[in-house]
């Protein structure tokens, strides 16, 4: 009562009156185990996260339509609230709490900061998007080169760049320069205009400054700093890639491609396989730095190849990378044991069901020993592929014998790109799966960046999805249609002389009686 | 100027600054009053900040990354975290915490307080500003920086800095000691700026010596910050329009 006695007295609008103790009810049961009793991010689960939840004493948010160092509006923090912050633990709140809780929550979470008790921010004034085109892109890819975002996003934006190892946030919490490939997962949103609007703004708390000054001292121009926009939103699939179950291995005559850059690889689809981190074997891993992998498969009637490309801010191990990973592991220190001092190779696993054609597939954690899974495993450092048989998380034994499983591998900045090259007949049906054209073989993956921690056990997997290999057209699939069009048609000329001769017989009859 | 400055860095990084560097466009005596016009008359508060032991060594750069800034920095990139001269400590921060009479508000300088990033190193490091009172921002560096303040009385800011020349201006509206101020994009520079509604304050250069003028005779608290060893108070009586000296004295063991 005390409690919302002083909020009354502090706040100039009497609507607070009754919204905050209101947002306080909603607050203390769904905001606090992450952000804290006092709204200082403190709650239980904080030593899980990472990013860690936001603190609301500081007033300092990322998402705004305000100015460098400004607070938010209203509608920058229900924004948030509504949608969630990706790729961090923030769900969003639209179907869990009604309009007004939610307008309540906001209250009550300004009433954390002491900052709010000024004027109401405004939202900075942004015209609208200049058209986008080819040589928009191109000019802002030279913007991009001139503002030196590659320091932390790195030449080909993958948040590779040469600081990204040492950024930290305002909390000195170590922070990933965000992967401008990905901008259906970018908090603010995807659209040119939300991109724009983070560079005129920054992300408060984060290395991610306001380029606002930049055009205000006339270096460059507005205009130009919306071509960075189109230039940052081109480099992003225009939409959201689906997540479908099935990936198709399309078959080839020419052959399999040769390697990762094999430029046929292009004409094979490419399916977005999302990861999350591994949280139920121990030790669990709630901070995963891949966040999905492209899987593009192709097979010649004798041979499959699959290749996998993901971003990885490092080819690990890196030196330069080392501040990181004490950052990392400082910061996890609390969950299932202190991380590797070290770093360890970036691992990549495709698992199979080990027989074709089983109603069920094993464990999607590595198997298990009673249902062991297929395995094969990629490790960058010494870069190397072996094939064997999984019995849980870590748990890996390597087929005896010679392996009929190749693969090459590339690192071009921040990305890995892998293919696996097999004999679609196995040597070893009890072990290892055949792959059949015209079926499909459950596929699932696990990937760990060694340079954030992560090993055989903490890193990123994926829930089942299947892999199924295209058939041959048969001939009859183009003799058969042209078949059954001349059937028809003559069935149908022999009916309509029949009726022809049915009438004339009939009249000839009508004629004579 | 920039030449001058990285030999100045590079002797006293090494040790060897021995007589102040011989640089004579070097402020001898640091920030005064962060520009501020000190009020005219009054007494002064002078002093000598000593180090006694032995400095730490003050840890290297890697700016293999960044060759413009590199080369500023002959015989290889330091940290001036600590600065000696013989036995005298450079960038203290020294301001008079308590004891101004209450109440008495004070004009705020029209002239900016400046902070250079200079070969990927900020100067000063430790300065002070006026509530009000505009700090301006330059890059000489041709390479990009942002300037990132992190303070939790005032509002904070992040602005990136891309091009050499460029200057920025901002101001903090309340008072608070040591308001970190860093580069993301180089994880080694750090300063700290102090928001005070008055002026008197000023940091040490080379010498080791600051001054803080325009004080109506009383006694007062004045405090020294240090970046690396900490702070130092004393209790300091200024005479009707005369000096008090005020040596302060900062060691290797203690903090």
């Amino acid at each position: 009562m005390l409690v919302c006695l002083l909020f009354a007295i502090r706040s100039p609008q009497s609507a607070i009156l009754t919204q905050e103790p209101r947002g306080k009810a909603a607050y203390d049961k769904w905001c606090a185990g992450c952000h804290g009793d006092t709204g200082a991010g403190d709650g239980y689960a904080q030593a899980f996260m990472l990013p860690r939840p936001r603190d609301f004493t500081k007033g300092v948010y990322q998402i705004r339509t305000t100015a460098s160092g400004e607070l938010p509006t209203d509608a920058d923090l229900r924004r948030v609230i509504d949608e969630g912050m990706p790729g961090t633990a923030m769900p969003g709140w639209r179907e869990r709490l009604t309009d007004a809780q939610r307008e309540d929550v906001i209250a009550y979470i300004k009433s954390f900061s002491q900052f709010f008790t000024g004027p109401a921010p405004t939202a900075i004034e942004v015209g609208t998007a200049p058209r986008a085109s080819d040589e928009a892109i191109a000019e802002g890819r030279q913007v991009y080169e001139k503002l030196e975002c590659f320091k932390c996003h790195g030449q080909d934006g993958r948040g590779d760049g040469t600081s990204a190892p040492t950024l930290t946030d305002d909390w000195d919490q170590p922070i990933f320069a965000a992967d401008l490939h990905g901008s259906w997962r970018f908090n603010g949103g995807s659209s040119v205009e939300e991109i724009y609007r983070r560079l005129r703004t920054g992300l408060d708390g984060t290395p991610m400054p306001s380029f606002s000054d930049v055009i205000d001292s006339k270096i460059i121009t507005d205009e130009q700093l919306w071509r960075v926009a189109q230039y940052v939103r081109s480099l992003s699939p225009e939409e959201p890639p689906p997540v479908r179950e099935v990936i198709r291995a399309h078959l080839t005559e020419e052959g399999v491609p040769s390697g990762p850059a094999d430029t046929t690889w292009a004409r094979a689809e490419a399916y977005y396989i999302p990861v999350v981190g591994q949280i139920i074997v121990k030790p669990r891993w709630f901070s995963p730095a891949v966040e999905g992998v492209w899987v593009q498969a192709m097979h010649d009637g004798s041979r499959l190849a699959l290749r996998l490309t993901w971003t990885d801010r490092s080819r690990s191990p890196d030196p330069a990378w080392d501040e990181w990973l004490g950052r990392v592991r400082q910061a996890m220190t609390d969950v299932d044991g202190p991380l590797p001092s070290s770093q360890g190779p970036d691992l990549l696993g495709v698992q199979f069901s080990p027989r074709s054609g089983e109603a069920e597939p094993p464990f999607f954690l590595g198997g298990s020993t009673r249902r062991p899974a297929h395995l094969w495993r990629w490790s960058s450092a010494p870069d190397a592929v072996t094939s064997g048989t999984g019995t849980g998380l870590g748990q890996f034994t390597a087929d005896a014998g010679a392996s009929q499983l190749t693969h090459a591998a590339q690192f071009v900045n921040g990305e890995w790109q892998v293919q696996f090259t097999r004999a679609l007949v196995s040597a070893d049906t009890a072990r290892a799966p055949s792959f059949v054209a015209g079926r499909a073989l459950p596929i699932a993956f696990f990937v760990a960046d060694g340079s954030n921690g992560e090993d055989s056990v903490r890193g990123a997997v994926s829930a089942w999805y299947a892999v199924y290999l295209d058939v041959a057209t048969p001939t009859r699939v183009y003799v058969a249609p042209g078949l059954t069009m001349l059937l028809t048609a003559g069935l149908g000329l022999m009916l309509v002389r029949q009726a022809q001769r049915r009438e004339r017989n009939s009249e000839r009859s009508n004629s004579e009686g | 100027m920039r030449v001058a400055f990285g030999i100045v860095l590079a002797l006293t990084a090494f040790g060897c600054g021995g007589d102040n560097g011989g640089a004579s466009d070097q402020p001898a005596a640091g920030q005064e009053g962060g520009g501020a016009i000190a009020p005219a008359g009054g007494g002064t508060i002078t002093g000598t900040v000593s180090f006694t032991g032995t400095p730490p060594a003050n840890p290297t750069i890697d700016m293999s990354e960044e060759p413009a800034c590199a080369q500023k920095h002959a015989g290889g990139a330091r940290d001036p975290q600590v600065v000696v001269n013989d036995g005298k400590l450079a960038n203290v921060f020294v301001f008079v915490k308590s004891g101004l009479p209450a109440g008495q508000t004070y004009p705020v300088p029209s002239s900016a307080a400046m902070l250079d990033q200079d070969g990927c190193l900020y100067e000063p490091r430790n300065f002070g500003v006026m509530v009000g009172q505009q700090l301006e921002i330059k890059n000489s560096d041709p390479v990009l920086h942002n300037i990132k303040a992190v303070p939790t009385k005032n509002r904070g800011f992040n602005i990136s800095q891309p091009t050499e020349g460029m200057t920025t201006r901002r101001t903090f509206n309340t008072e608070e000691i040591g308001v970190p101020l860093e580069c993301n994009v180089h994880g080694w520079m750090k300063a700290s700026v102090t928001v005070l509604n008055h002026p008197f304050f000023a940091s040490t250069g080379n010498d080791g010596t600051f001054t803080i003028r325009g004080l109506p005779a009383g006694t007062y608290e004045i405090e020294a910050r240090h970046e690396k060893l900490g702070t130092r108070t004393q209790s300091v009586t200024v005479p009707q329009d005369g000096t008090a000296t005020a040596d302060i004295t900062f060691g290797a063991a203690a903090s």
